[in-house]
């Protein structure tokens, strides 16, 4: 009963879909569907939080920098 | 750490964003697709260029009001990294164009003036880097700054709304009209534009130290002669 009423939901939000749009254009709905969008997401995760390692990490080394100068004054 | 909650701030939307950005639903529209998305990612690089050449051209105005090579400092490194993030906005832009309008470099009025601004501001680095005395340097580069910045909003929000333009939002074109109302996507993009400013302001206060650590170390040498 439950799948079944999760593939009615299913054709009845695509339906809705369709005529709010009214636009059948092609989207990436079976990349969706075959989880490999997470694989991008991922991607550009790593990315985007390697590079803010990076900025953390040069925070830092300034940060250490500032306090040897303070020391020499 | 609390000196650093709006860095994590800022680093907590853009993860948002980038989840977000990709889950979300879009409106369904033919040549554009997917890359509406690119919504997301490509205007915020923009909206944070602005933001930054603000603050830049705020500090000029000090600077000339009061001429402390503080706000010297500030103002050429918040136009930095505003260049900086312009830069990424064209690179973004001339990907998404060669996938919706077919060449990367379509001629547009909106790719040109962008270019052209951004072409006004290399010019104040030049600018910069072609005097030596501090002084001159600081006042000649406030008043051009000011100039550079008066320049670019004309060439970006104005004059391609005049003419024709397939950039959205412009001349001719309701383009983003039908996504502006779209709550779902508002939802993201001005998350994207406060992270992204967010990261630029800990950019430019990054540059700001270490040219001030490089500063005192210069004076701490002349102490020492």
């Amino acid at each position: 009963m439950g799948k079944f009423r999760k593939i009615l939901f299913t054709l009845i939000a695509f339906l809705i879909a369709n005529i709010g749009f009214a636009q059948d254009a092609e989207m990436a709905d079976a990349m969706r569907s075959n989880g490999k969008i997470y694989v991008v997401v991922g991607i550009i995760l790593i990315i985007l939080l390697g590079l803010i390692l990076y900025l953390f990490s040069m925070d830092r080394k300034l940060s250490k920098l500032e306090k040897e100068l303070d020391k020499l004054g | 750490m609390e000196k650093h909650w709006w860095k994590i701030v800022g680093v907590l939307l853009l993860v948002y964003i980038h989840i977000g950005g990709m889950f979300i639903e879009v409106p369904r529209l033919n040549i554009l697709n997917e890359t509406a998305r690119a919504l997301y990612f490509h205007v915020p690089m923009w909206f944070t260029m602005i933001l930054l050449y603000g603050y830049s051209v705020y500090y000029s105005i000090q600077y000339l009001r009061n001429p402390i090579s503080d706000y010297d400092l500030k103002s050429m490194q918040f136009a930095h990294v505003g260049t900086a993030f312009g830069i990424l906005g064209i690179l973004t832009g001339m990907l998404w164009a060669n996938y919706t309008w077919g060449t990367p470099w379509h001629g547009d009025p909106k790719q040109n003036g962008a270019a052209i601004a951004l072409l006004v501001y290399l010019a104040y680095f030049v600018l910069r880097g072609s005097l030596d005395n501090e002084e001159q340097r600081g006042r000649l580069s406030a008043v051009y700054n000011i100039f550079a910045f008066a320049a670019m909003i004309p060439l970006i929000f104005i004059i391609p709304r005049m003419t024709d333009s397939m950039h959205p939002g412009n001349g001719g074109n309701p383009g983003f009209n039908a996504y502006d109302l779209d709550s779902r996507m508002r939802m993201i993009f001005y998350p994207a534009v406060i992270g992204w400013f967010l990261i630029g302001l800990w950019i430019v206060s990054l540059r700001v130290r270490s040219k001030k650590i490089q500063e005192r170390l210069f004076d701490l040498e002349d102490g020492k002669i």
